[in-house]
């Protein structure tokens, strides 16, 4: 069957800007933001992810069904983590004995 | 449809029986492969909504743990792993374009890559466990943070070492893609076994992405 070939230049300049983005990140540690250390640290790391998807596993050329299941994956993992720091940052706002 | 009868020009040994066409049964293997990765995606999930909880709850402690991990071999097993990831991809494409030589040979190189991440990992390893920083009865950390601190590496071992379980299952079912290849078992029709290693592997590697800043780089001005 005819798969949709993506160039080999493709794959090389996606390398080389997560490798620019790696050392970005380790920089940018070092760098004192208080707490948006930990923004960009993940801002950075969800760029390099998207590269990850988008190209290296063709996401950006596959049908929409997989644009589905990705955004179903992201998606049920925010509702994990949302409705867990919901349930954990917002114990000791009433009082009531026993939390 | 279902009735339809291959007739011998269409048919191809690399076409299953119960598929229509070669592109429906890649569109079914593509689909199959990424309902997993969900499940991986809820299962690396849970570790880390964990650890988000329990930072949230000790940066201080976080912080304190994160300082005795070895930025330099963390940073040079990013780029190891990045790098399988461009191998990955290059033996996708030579799989894709029928190159059976240079299909080996990416294979080959991303086992290499794989290889040499656990090799890195398990030398981070054995410098912990020197250091009494194995969560447990050895477990030494002065000062008031200790447990705290032990819970840290407590996500440290269980992320990473799920992590390179799913390292050392990848490295093996490459070994097997890499015989296959070898014997000429694979081509442009049949790529389809490369194809999704590829987007196994690839995630493995996202993982890492994620898990090298929250456990490497915090607190490090």
């Amino acid at each position: 069957m005819q798969h949709h070939l993506v160039s080999k230049q493709i794959y090389y300049r996606i390398f080389l800007a997560l490798m620019v983005l790696t050392a970005l990140t380790v920089g940018v540690a070092f760098l004192n933001l208080g707490p948006l250390n930990a923004l960009v640290a993940l801002v950075i790391a969800a760029g390099k992810a998207t590269l990850v998807v988008l190209f290296f596993m063709h996401v950006r050329s596959s049908n929409r069904l997989i644009w589905l299941c990705v955004a179903a994956g992201i998606f049920w993992f925010l509702i994990l983590l949302t409705f867990l720091l919901a349930d954990y940052l917002s114990r000791g706002w009433l009082p009531v004995t026993g939390w | 449809m279902a009735h339809r009868r291959c007739t011998l020009t269409e048919h191809s040994s690399a076409l299953a029986h119960h598929f229509d066409s070669l592109e429906q049964q890649y569109a079914s293997a593509n689909l199959g492969m990424w309902l997993f990765l969900l499940t991986e995606i809820m299962f690396f999930g849970g570790l880390f909504a964990g650890y988000t909880v329990y930072r949230t709850f000790y940066p201080d402690a976080f912080i304190a743990g994160s300082h005795h991990l070895d930025i330099t071999l963390g940073g040079i097993n990013t780029v190891v792993l990045l790098a399988s990831s461009l191998t990955m991809a290059l033996a996708v494409h030579a799989a894709q374009s029928g190159q059976r030589q240079q299909l080996v040979n990416f294979l080959l190189l991303t086992i290499v890559c794989g290889l040499l991440f656990l090799g890195i990992k398990a030398v981070e390893y054995s410098h912990k466990f020197a250091d009494h920083l194995v969560p447990g009865k050895h477990f030494v950390f002065e000062g008031p943070l200790a447990g705290q601190v032990q819970l840290f590496f407590s996500f440290y071992f269980g992320m990473t070492g799920m992590h390179a379980v799913h390292m050392v299952i990848g490295i093996g079912l490459l070994g097997i893609l890499t015989l296959q290849a070898w014997r000429g078992q694979l081509s442009p029709t049949y790529a389809a076994p490369v194809e999704m290693l590829g987007l196994y592997w690839h995630f493995v590697d996202i993982v890492w992405i994620f898990l090298f800043p929250l456990l490497y780089l915090l607190g490090r001005h």
